[in-house]
């Protein structure tokens, strides 16, 4: 039974290996769905290209109904899967930030490494802007511990802080994104093309 | 005629929908094996503090952040997420490359220099940066990986990024339309 790394199916030494070739497999699909592309990516803020939108959530979709379906048929136990903690005011103050990082960069530190393997310049400046952000946050440590550190709920799932039924949430959640495709396409339609 | 197919596969990417779900199961059959998800900007934090470990170790030391992520025998770098950062750069490279989009250029809109597009690039990552520290990860990490098994702090930070980008996409209209 999954997760088979940490229940010893496979050995541990394996872990680096399979750490690059699930990278390899990462790197390969956000490059070949155009995310080394600044202005593809940033097309989905201003409505002439939704490959962000339509890839995320699609991606996210299939995982989260993949995850609770191996649960469901044995294959994987959900309890010992990795839950992102939720940080509260981390979350909220984090996300605006770097929501205003995407738009004004035009990336995001996953698809800045795939446009700096095939070169891209803006990237590489970029990931160094990246690693200056990094560094300004720990040097600066105290002064934002308390949002780092506070306001914790512990590694909760939206079952746990909302009571619902997940299974429903998931057949809800994925309705609402194909009625976001489905808008996404008529916005890019009356949307003013732009060629990248 | 060569030439001018050669130029217009450099932009012919997947369908959204077959790599969003090719990208799921990759996601999944990351946890089935690992127990957790995808990362990209922790191994940029492993970096920087394997560069401050060196240039002033006792500095290092003694932060309350970067001492959270030094071990008296191993390195920082060798963690999980840089070796899957090391191939993210190998696969991307192998992607461009089999679809003739490698070379070095600063990918811009004609209405504004490269300069603006470096100096906006600074700026955006400086602030990703910044935020993916206090939001415990990035996009990929907190936000996809998150929603993935239903974290209640993944969803926020992904309604966040997504909502404060496009809050204020109107003030950076310049750089992209």
């Amino acid at each position: 039974m999954g997760p088979l790394i940490p229940n010893g199916v496979i050995p541990y030494e394996w872990d680096n290996i399979i750490a690059i070739l699930i990278g390899i497999a990462f790197g390969f699909v956000l490059e070949a769905s155009g995310f080394s592309s600044s202005r593809k990516l940033a097309g989905v803020f201003y409505g002439y290209d939704f490959a962000v939108l339509k890839v995320f959530f699609t991606a996210a979709l299939v995982a989260v109904i993949g995850v609770y379906y191996m649960d469901y048929l044995g294959f994987l136990d959900i309890n010992q899967l990795y839950v992102h903690p939720t940080y509260l005011w981390g979350a909220i103050i984090g996300g605006i930030i770097m929501g205003v990082g995407f738009v004004a960069g035009g990336f995001c530190p996953g698809t800045s490494l795939c446009a700096v393997a095939i070169g891209k310049i803006d990237a590489i400046v970029y990931v160094g802007g990246i690693m200056v952000g990094i560094f300004i946050f720990s040097e600066l440590y105290p002064l934002f511990q308390p949002i780092y550190e506070g306001y914790f709920y512990g590694n909760v799932t939206l079952e746990d802080s909302l009571g619902i039924n997940p299974y429903w949430f998931v057949f809800i959640f994925s309705i609402i994104a194909i009625v976001a495709f489905v808008i996404s396409d008529m916005v890019q339609k009356r949307v003013k093309k732009i060629f990248y | 005629m060569k030439k001018e197919l050669k130029q217009k596969s450099k932009h012919i990417y997947w369908n959204p929908y077959y790599g969003g779900f090719l990208l799921g199961i990759l996601i999944l059959f990351t946890f089935y094996l690992t127990g957790r998800g995808l990362g990209a900007s922790g191994a940029m934090k492993s970096s920087v503090v394997s560069i401050i470990e060196s240039v002033a170790p006792t500095h290092a030391e003694e932060s309350s952040y970067y001492s959270k992520f030094i071990t008296e025998d191993e390195s920082p770098m060798k963690n999980w997420l840089v070796f899957e950062t090391l191939g993210v750069l190998i696969g991307a490279f192998i992607s461009g490359g089999l679809s003739g989009r490698i070379g070095w250029r600063i990918q811009h809109s004609p209405k504004i220099t490269s300069k603006r597009r470096l100096v906006f690039a600074v700026i955006g990552g400086v602030l990703f940066g910044l935020g993916a520290q206090i939001a415990r990860g990035c996009t990929s990490g907190a936000a996809l990986s998150g929603m993935a098994v239903l974290s209640t702090g993944g969803f926020i930070t992904m309604l966040a990024i997504f909502g404060s980008a496009y809050a204020t996409a109107y003030f950076f209209r310049k750089n992209w339309i």
